[in-house]
């Protein structure tokens, strides 16, 4: 490849090619906003999701401030209703979904393959305006008219509600586009811009989670899509296909529905296990256990996804051999979520664990993903599901596996990846302390409501039996608790931009590519050509007090000690 | 483990070509003009994997009514002309031939018949479209629209099978008929739309290949926008028998 | 919420720490799944993060400690973590599988009520014909509910009989309970509804043996042995207009039945309509007709629901609301 030409290019731009990287090589609007380099593209959509999180974060306070008591507290029956529809909405299609792969997949995936780019950077490029654009709708939702329907867009409840749901159904259609194309671009990336060395076994495991993340946004996203077209269709002409009183069948569009959303839970977690599976690894300063059950499985997860959506549907009236066939499938795809548990633990075991902020993080992963997917049992079972289905057990579950899973794991590749995207460090005592905090507070948020639900507690009540109230009372304090958490962590991470020490090339001794270059990297990721090598080969990396980071051993200090010196 | 020395082979991949000439439409991040070439037919493949998957949700919604109302659909095909839809499907597949034909002149460097043949393309997918429209607009003046809006005219309520077993099973109309019209306009309506798509892609590429964009070296454009003509005319394959052609 | 169903959810308050009370014995069953499945749950996850945490303590980094081998898979140990896991879930499955086909498989004699949701009341016809807005049941004796919704999906929810149902317009869904305890259970709108949907609640009175039939036939002649007003009040209160017309002038998702009948009110579309007989029977059984100014068209139409008698009656009490 181009070595020589890309030597000569940075050497003309710059006399000091070491200090030019992609964040300082051009300035202005236009070198942001037209730009197609996959790390800016990354940065854009890293603070555009941020917004899109803050914004659904608002939603959830105003919600567990109105539930702090069983009757009114701050707001009447329909704001309520359209501040939980637009909470789910908006976490759900703005901010999760595109989360880890659309920021974290594209600043690393092009870097950790040893590539300049994504296969495709300006439908790269043009996936990131899509979002703007479907972010631009669902805003014109809530400006014109809200929306009442739930995140599930329930016919014919939808399609008789006066709210703007329309409007909001073309903006998630346009999000699912932005979806597929960030999908289409990482497959057509992992196949033909791997080095030839990198075999698919050689691939770091977030890649394999990303690969197997883009299967299903490629092969489910468009039947969200047709979906929302039929709605839209429906509302705007009277279709009837799923309406009742025209020969249509209601539960047709919950079969729809949930054929990609279900898969779509694993859009948002599958990811986020990648993340999980570098940083236990890196941190615990040993090479996965298991890679290639960890890899297979993330394979088998997506696939199995695809066949379980009918366990939403449990209550709907389906038919009894449906919804048996569907609890055993559900059941199927716990176990290899449980591998990965059992494999993160094997990975740890008789390592050398150094507790830096992503390690706590992945650590409260481990925790909180664990009681996600065990609560899964008692759901994914027939009979308890008919009495916990749409009640706050639900509500809990899948906020312990979206929230305390992806979102934690998010964060942990925030804190992982922050110095090689903004080439500074963050004060560690702060980042654990607001680790420690988003821990805390998450469990104080949504452990009481595994209980409410149990009780009886139906979801997306507005006012409630005072019974509860207590419970509701816990739940809020901890809301508020894990937004103050939240906060401490930004401000960790603010404060190093200005404040933090420089990054060195590898903090945390790292043996995937994107650890190999400059912190942060130049315009085409590598000076020069990487490395080859294991991606979990950690004791190839020895810690360098002059680097303040890590660098190669070199053949003479190889052996000799297992035992790095502490950062 | 793999230590440094031993790995210092790096995917080099198309090194030697590079330093001679770089082709006009290699992108930066590409090393040859085969991976960008590969990485784009890829690309392509997926997007029609998508295509299917959206015209899927339809098929299924199709096949659900049909296995639950098996009267609708045989009722209301009749009000399909059987020998429109024919006409159309030859069309297509003409059209499907001009494309194969417009992609062999691209990777021969016939520029002349590369335009002729994107041409002729053009023209197929047009008289479709006015085929199309002739359809629809017969359904229109005899109200035959998608449930919400379907109220049969009387006078214009005749099947257009010529046969009169066909004929006979108009007097007794079942109800919910508005669904199968519902399904018919949402598949060939998604269909028309593609074929509009595709004239836009057709009219694309036929701009540059009028400026000589496109030679055995670089012709990749008009293959994908070929893949994608094929694919729209494929579901047409499956639309014309499942919603004209039932007994 | 209404105040008496509010206590009776309050009221009936007897559970464990989990649960509320159960009422049925298949909820005897749920509940013995769901501790047998919090046990699982429970072991694995002490487990898990046991492990979790004893590895941090003991193989922390720190000075003097030098990391052991350990290799990097072993796929005998893959295999035992797959199909223990596996072997468990198949137990849970089949316990779930079982206890669902329990809870959907009535027996041969069941006592069947006829149940009409609509935003946001509930309507539970029994076999006389009679309609009530809440659920009376005899105790000890199988009863099977035939649903269906008059708008948007409902489901009927009894956490007490842990049971849960969709009712979907169009289509009629079912299920049975046989309730071992007399007492008030609530019963809730468990599928999202719209505005009042966490109002939507109703009980379920199960009655002691031979109760039943005397409540049956007592209520189904109040017509007949109440002064109109009085059973147009019962009504109210009943059949889910109480909901969203207030006694008392406050206006909620309805116009208020206090003091109206007799005047003039605008309606949506400009014109104005005098409050009369007429007008709130065409109101009752054609809702959408003649809307007034300021409310939105939302009201269900109870045209074959309620007999003429009874909309009489429920004329007769707004009349009586001065």
């Amino acid at each position: 490849m181009s070595v020589l030409q890309m030597e000569t290019e940075s050497a003309a731009v710059n006399e000091r090619p070491s200090a030019e990287n992609y964040l300082n090589c051009s300035h202005g609007f236009w070198s942001w906003a037209a730009t197609r380099d996959h790390k800016r593209i990354a940065i854009m959509y890293l603070i555009s999701v941020l917004g899109a999180f803050l914004l659904g974060g608002i939603f959830a306070i105003l919600i567990r401030m109105e539930l702090w008591t069983p009757q009114r507290t701050i707001m009447d029956h329909d704001t309520y209703n359209h501040t939980f529809t637009l909470h789910g909405a908006v976490m759900t299609f703005l901010f999760i979904i595109p989360s880890i792969p659309a920021a974290w997949g594209n600043f690393v995936l092009p870097v950790m393959l040893g590539a300049k780019d994504v296969a495709f950077p300006k439908m790269n490029l043009a996936s990131y305006y899509l979002w703007v654009g479907g972010a631009l709708f669902l805003l014109a939702a809530i400006v014109l008219g809200g929306l009442d329907t739930g995140w599930t867009f329930y016919t014919p409840y939808s399609t008789t509600t006066n709210s703007s749901v329309i409007t909001a159904s073309i903006g998630v259609f346009i999000l699912g586009f932005s979806s597929i194309f960030t999908g289409l671009n990482f497959i057509v990336t992992m196949h033909t811009m791997r080095p030839v060395w990198m075999t698919w076994f050689r691939m770091p495991l977030f890649l394999w989670s990303l690969y197997a993340t883009s299967i299903i946004q490629v092969l489910a996203t468009p039947v969200l899509g047709i979906t929302l077209t039929l709605l839209v269709a429906e509302r705007a002409l009277g279709i009837g296909i799923f309406d009742p009183k025209l020969g249509g069948d209601p539960v047709l569009f919950q079969h729809f529905f949930w054929f990609y959303s279900h898969p779509a839970v694993y859009i948002m977690i599958l990811p986020a296990m990648g993340i999980i599976s570098e940083i236990i690894s890196v941190f615990s300063r040993k090479p996965i256990f298991g890679y290639r059950f960890v890899a297979y499985s993330s394979i088998a997860i997506a696939l199995l996804g695809f066949l379980v959506w009918g366990h939403h549907m449990f209550t709907s009236g389906q038919s009894r051999i449906s919804a048996i066939v569907f609890s055993a499938l559900t059941f199927s795809v716990s176990i290899p979520s449980g591998i990965k548990v059992f494999n993160w633990l094997a990975t740890m075991y008789r390592g050398s664990i150094i507790l830096t902020t992503p390690m706590c993080y992945a650590l409260s992963f481990i925790f909180l993903f664990t009681i996600g997917g065990l609560t899964g049992l008692f759901l994914g079972a027939l009979a308890t599901d008919i009495h916990l289905h749409d009640t706050y057990f639900v509500v809990a579950h899948f906020h312990y596996v979206m929230m305390g899973g992806t979102l934690v794991s998010f964060i942990a590749g925030l804190f992982y990846w922050w110095p090689k995207m903004t080439g500074r460090m963050y004060s560690e005592f702060w980042g654990r302390l607001g680790c420690f905090g988003v821990f805390a507070a998450f469990n104080l948020t949504f452990f009481p409501q595994f209980i409410l639900g149990a009780r009886g507690m139906p979801r997306r009540y507005y006012n409630y039996p005072p019974e509860f109230q207590l419970y509701h009372q816990i739940s809020t304090v901890g809301a508020f608790l894990l937004g103050a958490s939240l906060f401490v962590a930004a401000f960790t991470l603010i404060h190093s931009l200005f404040r933090g020490r420089k990054a060195p090339a590898n903090p945390w001794g790292a043996a995937s590519l994107e650890w190999q270059t400059s912190s942060p990297p130049p315009l085409h990721n590598f000076e020069s050509d990487p490395c080859a090598g294991d991606p979990y080969d950690l004791d190839s990396q020895i810690y360098d007090p002059d680097l303040s980071g890590y660098r190669f051993r070199v053949e003479s200090e190889r052996l000799h000690s297992t035992n790095d010196s502490a950062i | 483990m793999l230590n440094q020395t031993a790995a210092n082979v790096v995917g080099s991949q198309g090194q030697e070509n590079h330093e001679q000439s770089h082709p006009r439409f290699l992108a930066h991040h590409f090393h040859s003009s085969e991976q960008q070439f590969d990485s784009g037919k890829l690309g392509m493949w997926l997007f029609l994997i998508t295509e299917v998957m959206f015209f899927s949700g339809l098929f299924c919604a199709y096949a659900v009514y049909r296995s639950t109302h098996p009267e609708i659909f045989i009722y209301a095909h009749q009000f399909l002309d059987a020998n429109l839809g024919a006409t159309n499907t030859i069309v297509l597949l003409c059209s499907s031939l001009t494309m194969a034909l417009a992609v062999r002149s691209a990777q021969t460097s016939q520029q002349k018949m590369l335009v002729v043949y994107l041409t002729l393309t053009l023209i197929f997918a047009a008289v479709f479209l006015s085929i199309k429209y002739v359809e629809y607009s017969h359904k229109w003046h005899a109200g035959l629209l998608w449930a919400g809006d379907f109220h049969p005219v009387a006078g214009h309520e005749h099947a257009h099978d010529g046969d009169g077993q066909d004929a006979g099973k108009t007097t007794v109309m079942p109800r919910d008929v508005g669904v199968f019209f519902s399904i018919y306009y949402a598949l060939t309506g998604l269909h028309g739309i593609h074929i509009l798509g595709g004239m836009g892609a057709i009219i694309w590429i036929l701009i540059r290949a009028v400026r000589g964009d496109f030679n055995a070296e670089y012709y990749a454009p008009v293959d994908f926008v070929g893949l994608y003509w094929h694919l729209v005319d494929l579901i047409w394959i499956f639309l014309f028998p499942l919603l004209y052609l039932i007994h | 919420m209404d105040p008496k169903t509010m206590m009776a959810v309050s009221e009936t308050d007897g559970g464990s720490f989990w649960f509320p009370t159960a009422g049925t014995q298949i909820a005897k069953e749920v509940d013995g799944l769901f501790y047998f499945i919090l046990a699982l749950s429970t072991f694995f996850f002490l487990l898990i993060v046991g492990l979790m945490l004893v590895f941090v303590v003991i193989y922390r980094r720190r000075p003097g400690y030098a990391r052991k081998f350990a290799p990097d898979h072993n796929s005998t140990l893959e295999v035992v973590w797959s199909v223990i896991p596996a072997i468990l879930l198949i137990l849970i499955f089949f316990q779930g599988f079982t206890g669902f086909l329990d809870m959907r498989t009535p027996p041969a004699e069941t006592y069947e009520i006829k149940v009409v949701a609509k935003k946001w009341s509930w309507a539970f016809q029994y076999p006389n014909g009679y309609i009530e807005g809440e659920l009376h049941v005899p105790v000890d004796r199988a009863v099977k509910l035939t649903m269906t919704s008059d708008d948007v999906i409902h489901s009927l929810y009894i956490p007490s009989f842990r049971i849960k149902m969709d009712l979907v317009p169009g289509r009629y869904s079912s299920m049975w309970f046989q309730a071992n305890q007399v007492g008030d259970f609530p019963l809730l709108c468990a599928e999202y509804c719209g505005t009042k949907h966490s109002d939507m609640l109703s009980r379920v009175i199960v009655h002691p043996s031979g109760e039943f039939e005397k409540w049956l036939e007592q209520a189904s002649n109040l017509m007949s042995t109440l002064p109109p007003p009085e059973a147009g009040k019962l009504l109210y209160n009943r059949r889910g207009c109480a909901q969203c017309h207030s006694m008392d002038a406050t206006a909620r998702t309805g116009p208020s039945f206090s003091g109206t009948f007799g005047t003039s009110q605008p309606l949506a579309d400009g014109t104005t309509v005098l409050i009369d007989e007429n007008y709130i029977r065409e109101s009752i059984l054609e809702p959408m007709a003649k809307v007034r100014a300021g409310y939105r068209p939302v009201m269900p139409s109870y045209k074959g629901q309620l007999k003429d008698l009874e909309i009489d009656a429920i004329i007769e009490f707004i009349k009586s609301l001065k």
